[in-house]
């Protein structure tokens, strides 16, 4: 036994004198000081990484049987739509990895917007982490963009239609407008060229720069190291040895810890993919078991419940403003709420990162917002009514107004004052 | 400050009591009846998938089925051979139909859609495919304006004729907006239900035949997480002890 370790310590000795094994390994997991007190909340990154995987392993097996191609085949039905019959029925065990990619996409939100969320609460995205936020919401942009084109391929009518007012949107940017979106198609109306260049962005381009973000977001944590729901920095106060005194190393106490949320995620994950795939028509639409067809638009046109929130503040600008269309105000409107999480490090100014030290003004705008989010949610699976409209409106005004109010409610607020060090042993467990 | 607080969550507050009203406003309410549930019941999907070659693969493709598939409802290849083989040579082919599509075209005014999902695609917030179906295939009247001579309560001017008039009988539709059966056919109305509650239970189980071996599966994996749980739970708690 002793002599296969010591020959194992050799291997290891001459691959460490020409690649930085054991020092990667110690800076990243084994000697990477967490601080002790994560909860809940803090699941959410290693699933973000548990569900990255699950997309990449099920969509290489799915790119092997998926035919990105829109002319129809003998039974007149078009042959990317057909092929992801194919794979639910003749490929083995096909249905399992489709079910598996249909449910990581929306998964794949959940988890993200609950990590987003975890961000908002403790303050993790403030100074010195602004870089690490910053790459995290290229990510979620990277995200959205790779779950639009992957929409798409199964070429089903809502796939095929919400590709069509997706783009068309593009068009009502002033002067360059339709040449742009009839760039973007590759053809007058969604057609066979965009399915193809969907295709190629969703299984190469946008995985490609995901993945080198997802590298950078890690990186970029490792060097300033993790917050806490305590929102205090625990490299403040170190032991003798340098290690801080609230750190522990990730591994084995957040492996093992992640293992356990891995699970319970795990049995979520397979409560909707074995016993209801299609989860009432939010994950699968019911009108895309029906093949795209470009001369039949469906009654009621809807995204998927991910980008609804974005949707209804595209829908709720109905006024025309300097002489330009509203549809283009929209538009801007809906990239800005979804992008406008990049300025929160420069638009909090208040004196503590997190919740449980701020007072009640900030608690009382995060709620608003998180309650319009909900209900633009809600509103955007909906056809519009004047009603729902004005709803939306409200709703898209206190959005924006949590963001940008925020610099001067912020620094009004009364907060408490932070402790020296974190107060609860991540067991949830106050001291 | 705290006005404009203040401000934000009465409208915040207003906004929210309009929500449950929301739901309701302005769609067209669409009645299905509920259809009877044939899941596991073979003999019942044998029959259905004997309609449906019948009265429907005329017409109709189901062309993600391959007929052997019909293995899963209790039939065995000579059965299916014997019985089914209608449309192709071998057991292995899909369920297609040799008419010509832009011939279809020109007689029905569109071609007869692929039926194999249809359960699935049929679903919406009225209620499920097979409700859908249910209810369409009972949903047949008279009408002398349409070319076929048919009409449909739940799919409005549908292009295709009623292809099991002569079981079900002629159906019309009053002005209270309730059918009738004007002329009986050589099925008693119970007995016609049945048949479209097998039809619709064979539709409901092609559009994924794969549904109940992904539910039974489902039990294993959710048993084996749950054993993970224990292991995950119990490594977790050892490691963490010293962590005060």
């Amino acid at each position: 036994m002793s002599i296969v370790n010591a020959k194992l310590k050799d291997l290891l000795g001459w691959v460490d004198e020409r690649f930085p094994l054991t020092s990667n390994w110690k800076a990243h997991l084994s000697e990477y000081y967490a601080p002790k007190n994560f909860n809940f909340w803090y699941f959410f990154g290693s699933l973000a990484l548990l569900v990255l995987v699950i997309q990449i392993v099920t969509g290489i097996f799915l790119v092997m049987h998926f035919k990105p191609d829109a002319s129809l085949n003998a039974a007149g039905v078009p042959v990317a739509f057909a092929s992801v019959e194919y794979i639910m029925r003749d490929v083995p065990w096909g249905w399992l990895i489709r079910y598996m990619h249909s449910t990581g996409a929306s998964a794949f939100f959940i988890v993200v917007y609950m990590h987003m969320f975890r961000g908002m609460l403790y303050g993790s995205y403030r100074k010195p982490r602004e870089l690490i936020w910053i790459f995290g919401m290229l990510i979620f942009l990277c995200l959205m963009a790779e779950a639009f084109f992957g929409y798409l391929l199964p070429w089903g009518q809502m796939s095929y239609w919400g590709a069509q007012v997706i783009v068309n949107l593009f068009s009502a940017i002033p002067f360059v407008g339709p040449d742009l979106s009839l760039w973007i198609r590759g053809d007058y109306v969604v057609g066979d060229a965009t399915l193809n260049r969907f295709f190629a962005f969703h299984v190469i381009a946008v995985p490609l720069v995901l993945v080198g973000l997802v590298v950078a977001h890690i990186l970029a944590l490792h060097e300033v190291g993790s917050n806490n729901p305590d929102g205090i920095e625990i490299k403040k106060k170190k032991d003798a040895k340098g290690i801080p005194l609230d750190g522990i190393p990730f591994h084995p106490y957040y492996t093992v810890k992640d293992i356990m949320g891995v699970v319970v995620f795990l049995m979520v994950f397979s409560l909707i993919v074995f016993f209801a795939p299609e989860v009432g028509g939010y994950f699968l639409e019911y009108n895309n078991f029906f093949p795209a067809n470009p001369l039949q638009t469906p009654p009621h046109i809807a995204p998927v419940w991910y980008f609804t929130p974005f949707y209804s503040i595209l829908r709720a600008v109905t006024y025309p403003l300097f002489g330009v269309d509203a549809k283009f105000w929209g538009v801007v409107a809906m990239g800005a709420s979804a992008m406008i999480f990049v300025l929160l490090p420069w638009l909090d100014r208040s004196p503590a990162k997190s919740i449980r030290y701020r007072g009640p003004i900030y608690k009382t705008f995060l709620a608003a917002f998180v309650i319009s989010f909900f209900v633009l949610g809600y509103l955007g699976v909906l056809p519009p009514t004047p009603v729902r409209t004005l709803v939306s409106q409200i709703c898209s005004v206190i959005y924006f107004a949590f963001f940008l109010l925020m610099p001067i409610y912020s620094s009004i607020d009364k907060c408490k004052p932070e402790p020296d060090r974190v107060t609860s042993s991540g067991h949830g467990v106050k001291k | 400050m705290k006005k404009l607080v203040t401000s934000l969550f009465i409208s915040l507050a207003t906004s929210l009591l309009f929500v449950p009203s929301l739901a309701m406003a302005s769609e067209t309410e669409l009645h299905l009846d509920h259809a009877p549930d044939r899941s596991g019941n073979k003999a019942a999907l044998q029959n259905g998938a004997k309609i449906f070659v019948n009265y429907c693969l005329n017409c109709h493709s189901a062309s993600y089925m391959r007929y052997n598939r019909l293995k899963d409802i209790g039939l065995t290849d000579q059965q299916i051979k014997d019985n089914l083989l209608f449309t192709a040579d071998k057991v292995g082919e899909s369920m297609s139909v040799a008419m010509r599509r832009d011939e279809a075209k020109e007689w029905f005014g569109v071609a007869p859609p692929d039926l194999t999902v249809i359960a699935r695609a049929r679903a919406s917030e009225f209620g499920s495919g097979a409700d859908w179906l249910y209810t369409y295939l009972r949903g047949f009247y008279r009408d002398g304006e349409r070319p076929t001579g048919w009409n449909n309560t739940v799919f409005e001017n549908v292009g295709m004729p009623h292809v099991m008039w002569e079981l079900q009988g002629e159906q019309v539709l009053g002005e209270d907006h309730k059918l009738t059966l004007a002329a009986p056919g050589k099925m008693q109305p119970q007995a016609y239900d049945d048949m479209v509650a097998d039809l619709v239970g064979f539709l409901q189980y092609m559009g994924e035949p794969g549904a109940t071996k992904r539910k039974s599966l489902g039990w294993v994996v959710l048993l084996f997480l749950g054993v993970l749980f224990v292991l995950a739970y119990a490594l977790k708690r050892e490691y963490w002890k010293d962590i005060h």
